[in-house]
């Protein structure tokens, strides 16, 4: 079966400077995938060069479509949600036009309201919270904001960079919880990047290692959890 | 590339020094109009290069040069009106009136950047009229009506009719203006200048009195602006207060984005091209008027606006930077 | 007490029109980071384009809705075709250009019109609509419109999905390309906006200050006076500085002209306008450059 997401040979540049200089890697159809790496290795820039926020070379494939070049908003209407480091909220809108905003494409106004009610049955916070200020919410619940938004936008991959970060561990273990749901019953492909090495692989069915813009290791999350480097580098033992 | 461009203009120079004496031998081509014309577009060229070293070399935007040189055309104008002040001496007197004025318009611009200093500037160019007709300057500036004053005399007898005076007196004005420039240019200033412009954090930090430099570079702007316009003061023996609206600082923009931003040799070719396309758009606009029977008023200002942008997407570094990129190339594949 | 009752309404319709322009600068500044230095322009060549319609034999409403609409293309076109380029280029460059669009709808609105000064009519009928002695119909008229048109935006922006995107595209143009706005045309639709409020705000004012190219220079004078004690980044303070400019414009002209009553010396008056408007742009940008309403922008080394 071929997968959601495929890459090869990906270069990225910011300006002048190379980022990565050859990733390649491919997210199957239902799984959770995680990227994992030290900083600068290129995680957070491989999620960016999938959505062309960056000057990219090589191949980029969302089911069997070439994507690498396509204007970012358009490769997000190809159902690809990407929720970016810092959680990217509108700080000045409300949780409720936060949420709306992903779905203003649509014209159908019930099934908006619809996509709303999933949303919050998954957020229950969000929901207790849906008039107040985005920027005056608590960093887990921006989170949970973020990815509730993500999921407005009914992808079928959802790219996700750093969730767990700045975020105490219950938040994050709550969240955590909430994106295994997500990827179970809403059948969203996951592909997650995360300096938190111990919980990217108990969540993720695959994960891949970066380093210094290239694929060093690949394969099966207790493959890779009980690899010798891994554990050293990214594990603590 | 300096000392071709200082012979280039050494030899310009010459060329500009002895061709209108020959004017008893071509009295049609070397006529007074044409002489009358070419020291306006020197004037031009000595007001774009006082906007050149604030914009160009120094980067603060100034929207607003206008008023530099209506108050160095006011000043000279006074002087000449009210105290009899000889012509020359006004030259000197603007320069200094304006540095002033440039300098403490220069304080406030300190906290400004881009297009706020911009907006600044073009708040000032838009009330410049009616500050000059203001009702308690009316005794120096003669209102509305403005002030009438006489051509220079041509001086020690010489064989030169007014137009040829007014000719070699502006010339030597810019030579001398532009010679200064030039070499404080190429100073230790000069180059903080550019510091200033092109990496403001880094020249800050580098130890360069950034207030102090920007300050200073919009006294000498203002002044060599200024100093154009008692220049022109003598030159048209007529100011008035609706000749210095915002059109005037349209007209240094465009001299001083087509002739080049940051050159020298840009600031005359701006200067010679905006006067050139003032007086060739009021012939084309009597040609559509007239000729073709169309009711259309064509305005210079449609040409020039055309021009800013197209210059922008076409050539930004104007004239002088299409010619300087064309000599690069052609010494590059020749080499 | 009736003429300073007059001067305050008076004060309150010509605030109504800077409200509009302003409001026209501060969109585009807060979705483009830049100055609209050829917004007065626009709005009068639009203005212009109202009265050629109603010469054609069109109502005064139709052709306010028409030469609306129209100005509302104009500043879609423009940014599509003559800014989007640039939106890489240096500051410089880009205010060049706007200058330059200045010099073409200026000289572009004289040649095709003359620079002869003309009569603009009035919708609002003489004699029922004003209040008698303080403010007359078509000031009132000028302050209902405004207030109209202010009212659909603020619906639009708050209420509609388009409104929010357009919030979204201006508060966070990455984020909302990542939401699948399209963030280009977001701002032309907000040149396109912007253009017709300035469109709106030369109609309304024609007939007090008469139609003629140099119409606007003033009162973007004022609208940019207006948007900095405002706040230049907060649309709604950009309203209320335009009444609150207003006003004091009037205020003070008013003051000027007691002053001469009572002493026969003449401070300030009708004549200086234009400079007081420096004054207020001068003030605010060197002493209080967030305005009343807006943030400062903190400048990260």
């Amino acid at each position: 079966m071929a997968a959601l997401l495929e890459v090869s040979g990906l270069k990225a540049f910011y300006g002048q400077t190379q980022s990565l200089y050859d990733v390649g890697f491919d997210i199957p159809t239902g799984g959770i995938t995680t990227l994992l790496g030290a900083n600068g290795a290129g995680k957070t820039t491989t999620l960016r060069a999938i959505c062309n926020m960056v000057r990219t070379d090589g191949t980029i494939r969302f089911d069997g479509k070439n994507i690498r070049g396509m204007a970012t908003e358009e490769i997000v209407r190809q159902r690809i949600a990407h929720v970016p480091e810092g959680r990217g909220t509108f700080t000045t809108l409300t949780v409720d036009e936060n949420l709306r905003i992903a779905a203003y494409t649509r014209r159908d106004k019930q099934g908006v309201k619809d996509e709303l009610d999933r949303v919050f049955a998954y957020f229950p916070r969000l929901k207790e919270r849906i008039q107040q200020q985005a920027g005056t919410l608590s960093g887990g619940e921006q989170q949970m904001l973020a990815i509730a938004r993500a999921l407005m936008l009914k992808p079928r991959l959802m790219l996700l960079d750093e969730p767990s970060f700045g975020l105490a561990p219950l938040i994050v273990q709550e969240i955590f919880r909430i994106l295994r749901r997500i990827n179970e019953e809403e059948k969203v492909s996951i592909l997650l990047v995360e300096q938190n090495a111990a919980l990217a692989l108990d969540l993720a069915t695959h994960a891949y290692v970066l380093e210094t813009g290239k694929v060093v290791m690949s394969g099966p999350s207790d493959v890779v959890k009980n690899d010798e480097n891994v554990r050293k580098s990214y594990l603590g033992y | 590339m300096v000392s071709t461009s200082k012979k280039w203009a050494l030899g310009i120079i010459v060329i500009a020094f002895v061709v209108p004496l020959l004017k008893p031998v071509f009295p049609d081509l070397i006529s007074d109009y044409r002489l009358f014309l070419v020291s306006t577009m020197i004037i031009a060229s000595i007001a774009v290069l006082g906007l050149n070293l604030l914009t160009g070399f120094n980067g603060q935007f100034s929207l607003g040069h206008g008023a530099f040189y209506a108050v160095g055309a006011y000043t000279a104008a006074i002087l000449m009106d009210q105290l009899s002040v000889p012509y020359w001496a006004t030259i000197p007197a603007a320069a200094i009136v304006c540095f002033i004025v440039g300098y403490l318009f220069g304080l406030p611009a300190l906290k400004l950047e881009g297009h706020y200093l911009a907006l600044a500037t073009f708040a000032l160019a838009l009330a410049v009229p009616q500050i000059l007709k203001y009702r308690w300057l009316e005794g120096l500036t003669g209102g509305v009506q403005g002030i009438v004053l006489m051509k220079p005399e041509v001086p020690f007898g010489l064989p030169l009719s007014e137009d040829q005076w007014l000719y070699y007196f502006c010339l030597i004005v810019m030579v001398i203006l532009f010679w200064a420039a030039a070499n404080m240019l190429n100073s230790r200033s000069g180059r903080a200048m550019m510091a200033i412009r092109d990496q403001y954090m880094a020249a800050d930090t580098m130890g360069i009195d950034t207030a102090l430099y920007k300050t200073v570079t919009f006294g000498i702007s203002a002044a060599y602006t200024g100093i154009a316009g008692a220049l022109s003061a003598s030159a048209i023996a007529f100011v008035a207060p609706d000749s210095f609206n915002i059109f005037l600082s349209i007209k240094f923009l465009i001299g001083l984005v087509v002739g080049g931003i940051g050159s020298l040799a840009g600031s005359v070719i701006g200067g010679i091209f905006y006067v050139l396309v003032d007086n060739s758009a009021q012939s084309l606009a009597q040609f559509i008027r007239n000729d073709l029977g169309l009711p259309f008023d064509l305005s210079a200002y449609t040409v020039f606006g055309v021009l800013l942008i197209a210059i922008i997407y076409l050539m930004p570094m104007g004239i002088a930077g299409g010619i300087y990129l064309a000599y690069r190339k052609l010494r590059a594949t020749r080499s | 007490m009736e003429q300073l009752l007059q001067q305050f309404a008076s004060g309150l319709a010509n605030g109504a029109i800077y409200a509009c322009v302003a409001l026209a600068l501060v969109m585009i500044y807060v979705s483009t980071d830049h100055i609209n230095f050829a917004q007065g322009e626009m709005a009068m060549f639009s203005t212009y384009l109202s009265w050629q319609l109603m010469t054609w034999g069109l109502s005064f409403w139709a052709a306010f809705i028409v030469a609306v609409a129209l100005s509302f293309v104009m500043g879609v076109v423009i940014e599509r075709l003559i800014l989007r380029p640039l939106h890489n280029a240096p500051v410089l460059s880009i205010i060049v250009v706007f200058i330059g669009l200045l010099a073409i709808f200026n000289s572009m609105a004289g040649a095709i019109w003359s620079y002869l000064i003309k009569e603009f009519p009035s919708p609002f009928p003489k004699s029922s609509f004003g209040i008698a002695g303080v403010i007359g119909p078509h000031q009132l008229g000028v302050v209902l419109v405004t207030l109209i048109v202010l009212g659909l935006l603020f619906v639009f922006f708050r209420y509609t999905p388009l409104g929010l995107a357009m919030r979204a595209a201006a508060q966070n143009p990455q984020m909302a390309r990542l939401v699948g706005v399209r963030v280009d045309w977001m701002l032309a639709l907000g040149w396109g906006l912007a253009s017709s409020i300035g469109a709106v705000a030369g109609i309304m004012v024609a007939h007090i200050v008469y139609l003629d190219p140099n119409m606007m220079a003033g009162i973007l004078l004022y609208a940019f006076a207006s948007a900095l004690v405002g706040g230049i980044s907060n649309p709604a303070g950009a309203v209320a500085g335009g009444f609150i400019v207003g006003v004091l414009e009037n205020m003070v002209a008013y003051a000027g002209n007691q002053i001469e009553k009572a002493t026969g010396i003449y401070i300030i008056g009708n004549g200086e306008k234009l400079t007081v408007a420096l004054i207020i742009v001068i003030f605010v940008l060197t002493v209080k450059p967030a305005g009343l309403f807006g943030r400062v922008v903190v400048k990260r080394v």
